[in-house]
C-alpha cells in the first residue's frame, strides 16, 4: 500500500515535471529540425536555422546591443547595489527603511510599468531609445537580486572578525577591503551572474525603451515572432537557453546559487 | 579627523541617486496618467482627471476582469501542480534526487519570458506539438484551437509562475516540524490524515504567500498574452502597451499603468495582512 502510494506521487512528479521542461525540449528539437514545418519524431539533424540567425542583421545587431546594456546594467548594479547593501548591513540611519522600499520596489511593480516610466522619463530629458535610460532600467529591475546576493554573504561573516581586526588597529579602510571584501566576493560574483541572465533576457520593459536601432535580443526575437514564423527563433532561444542554463549551473557550483536565492531544502 | 561613520556617504550617495532616477521615471507615470490627450500628438495638455473617469467603461471593465479571472486561474493551478514537486523536494531521500528536482524545477526562471513564450506557441499551435502528436496517435480529426484563447495563456502562464512558487512552498514545508507528524504517525494517523491534518495547514501561511506572489506576478504578464492570446486575449499590460504604441494615448496607458501598480500592491497588501492573522491563529494552537 505504502509502496504503491508512493509510485502514484512519483509518477505525478514526473508528470508535473515533463509538463514545465517539455516546451524546452521541443525548442530545442525543433532548432535543429531541418524542415521549416514542425515533425515527430524529427526528420534529421541540420544547424540550417542556427546559420540563419547567426546571419541574420537584427540578430547580430541585438545581441551587440543586448550585451552593452547588459554588460554595464548587471556591472553597475553589482557597485551600487554591493554598496547599499554594505550600508544596510552596517549603520541604522533616517529614511533607511524609504530608500529600501524604492529600491526593491522593482520586484513589486510590472515592468511594463517602469519601462514606460523610463520611457516618459527619457522623453523629458531627450534621451528615448538611447542606451542611457535603456541601461538605467536595467539596472534598476536587477539590482534587488544582486543587494540580496551580498546582503545574504554579509550576514553570514563572524562579527567578531572585523571586531578583532579593528582591535588590532586595521583601519576602517582596511576592515572592509581586507576582511570583509574577500569575504563577500562570492555573493557579489554570484549576484552579478544573475543580475546579468535576468538583464540579458529581459523583454516587457526593454520593448518599451529600446528604439529599432537599440533594441536588444528578446525584443529583435519578439519582432521576428510576429512577422515571420520559421525556426530561426528556435535556434536563438536554443543558444539563449543553453548560455544561461551554462551560467546558472556556474552561479549554483562556486558560489552556492541556492544560497543565494535562498531556498532551503533541509 | 576619525570619521564616526567611515564609508557612510560614499556608499549611500549611489544608492540615493539611483532611488531618485526610479522615483522619478515612477513619477512621470504618475504625472502622465493626470494629464490631457491631445490627439495626433505625442505633447499632453493640462491636469485633468478624466482619464480616470474613462476607465468606467464596459470594455475597460472587462479587461480588468479578465486580468482577474486569468491571474486567479493561473495562481490556483500553479498551486496545485507546484505543492507536489516542492514536497518530492523537500523529502526526497537521496541527495541527486534533491538537487535534480530544484535545478529541473529552477531553470526555467532564467531563460527570459521570451523564450518561453515562443516554446508554447511551438507546443500549442495548429500544427504545434501537442496537435501534431494527438493526431499521429488518431486521437483527433481537426487540430485543436488552444492558441488565441484564454486556455492557452493560462497553460503557459502556470508554467512560468511554477518556479516561483515552488521555491516559496519548497520553503514552507522545509519549515514543518517533522516531529508533529511522527507524533501524529505515533497516535495512529494514516498517512494521509498525517499530510491533510498536520503537514497541509502548517504550510498554509507559504501557500497562502504563494498564490498571491504568483496572482500579483501574472497580472503584470505581457508577453504570453501578447503573443499566445494573439489580440482575442487581453490583458492589462496589452491595453497599455496597444494605447500607448497603436493609439499614442500616452496619459491614458500611464492611468491604466498606475490602476496596475495599486492592483499589485493591493494584493501584497491583502496578502500581509492574510498572513499575519493566520500566523497568529496557528501560532495559538
Amino acid at each position: 500500500m505504502t509502496r504503491l502510494r508512493s509510485f502514484g506521487f512519483w509518477s505525478l512528479v514526473v508528470a508535473i515535471l515533463t509538463y514545465m521542461t517539455l516546451p524546452t525540449l521541443v525548442v530545442l528539437m525543433t532548432s535543429v529540425n531541418p524542415t521549416e514545418i514542425l515533425a515527430f519524431p524529427p526528420e534529421g539533424v541540420s544547424f540550417a536555422w542556427y546559420e540563419k540567425a547567426l546571419t541574420y542583421p537584427d540578430f547580430q545587431s541585438a545581441f551587440k546591443n543586448g550585451l552593452i546594456v547588459t554588460s554595464l546594467a548587471s556591472t553597475a548594479a553589482l557597485i551600487v547595489g554591493s554598496a547599499f547593501a554594505w550600508l544596510v548591513y552596517r549603520y541604522s540611519f533616517r529614511g533607511r527603511g524609504v530608500l529600501e522600499a524604492v529600491l526593491w520596489s522593482p520586484l513589486i511593480i510590472p515592468h511594463f510599468t517602469l519601462g514606460f516610466g523610463f520611457l516618459l522619463l527619457g522623453g523629458a530629458f531627450k534621451l528615448q531609445q538611447g542606451y542611457a535610460m535603456i541601461v538605467l532600467a536595467h539596472m534598476v529591475l536587477v539590482m534587488p537580486f544582486v543587494t540580496r546576493a551580498v546582503y545574504v554573504s554579509l550576514a553570514a561573516i563572524d562579527p567578531d572578525l572585523a571586531r578583532a581586526a579593528a582591535n588590532l588597529g586595521a583601519s576602517p579602510f582596511h576592515v572592509l577591503t581586507r576582511i570583509e571584501l574577500p569575504l563577500v566576493l562570492p555573493g557579489m560574483a554570484g549576484g552579478w551572474l544573475i543580475a546579468a541572465v535576468l538583464s540579458l533576457t529581459e523583454f516587457t520593459a526593454s520593448l518599451y525603451v529600446t528604439g529599432s536601432r537599440t533594441q536588444t535580443l528578446p525584443v529583435a526575437m519578439y519582432n521576428y515572432i510576429r512577422e515571420y514564423a520559421d525556426p530561426t527563433v528556435s535556434a536563438v532561444s536554443a543558444m539563449l537557453i543553453i548560455t544561461t542554463t551554462l551560467i546558472m549551473f556556474i552561479a549554483d557550483r562556486a558560489f552556492g546559487l541556492r544560497r543565494v536565492l535562498a531556498i532551503d531544502t533541509h | 579627523m576619525i570619521q564616526r561613520r567611515p564609508f557612510f556617504l560614499t556608499f549611500l550617495a549611489p544608492a540615493v541617486l539611483t532611488a531618485v532616477i526610479l522615483a522619478a521615471a515612477l513619477f512621470e507615470v504618475l504625472q502622465y496618467s493626470v494629464r490631457e490627450f491631445v490627439p495626433g500628438s505625442l505633447n499632453v495638455g493640462g491636469f485633468t482627471l478624466e482619464n480616470f473617469t474613462r476607465i468606467n467603461r464596459p470594455i475597460y471593465w472587462w479587461v480588468l476582469l479578465d486580468t482577474f479571472y486569468i491571474s486567479l486561474l493561473t495562481a490556483i493551478f500553479s498551486l496545485l501542480l507546484s505543492y507536489p514537486v516542492a514536497y518530492a523536494l523537500v523529502r526526497a531521500k537521496r541527495d541527486w534526487v534533491r538537487s535534480l528536482l530544484v535545478s529541473l524545477s529552477i531553470t526555467p526562471l532564467f531563460t527570459g519570458e521570451i523564450v518561453r513564450t515562443f516554446s508554447w506557441m511551438l507546443m500549442l499551435g495548429s500544427d504545434g506539438f501537442i496537435n501534431s502528436v494527438l493526431r499521429k496517435l488518431s486521437l483527433i480529426d481537426l487540430p485543436l484551437q488552444i492558441m488565441y484563447t484564454r486556455l492557452g495563456v493560462v497553460v503557459a502562464l502556470v508554467q512560468f509562475s511554477m518556479p516561483v512558487m515552488i521555491i516559496l512552498l519548497a520553503t514552507a514545508i522545509s519549515h514543518v516540524d517533522r516531529d508533529c507528524e511522527k507524533a501524529a504517525a505515533n497516535l495512529g494517523a494514516s498517512p494521509g490524515a498525517v499530510f491533510w491534518r498536520i503537514t497541509l495547514p502548517l504550510t498554509l501561511p507559504g501557500i497562502l504567500s504563494g498564490l498571491v506572489v504568483v496572482f500579483a506576478w501574472t497580472m503584470s504578464a505581457f508577453s504570453t498574452p501578447q503573443l499566445i492570446g494573439g489580440g482575442k486575449v487581453l490583458m492589462i499590460s496589452n491595453l497599455v502597451y496597444l494605447q500607448g504604441f497603436s493609439v499614442l494615448n500616452l496619459p491614458f496607458a500611464a492611468t491604466l499603468s498606475v490602476i496596475a501598480l495599486i492592483a499589485a500592491l493591493g494584493s501584497l497588501v491583502l496578502m500581509k495582512s492574510l498572513t499575519g492573522r493566520l500566523e497568529k491563529r496557528l501560532a495559538v494552537r
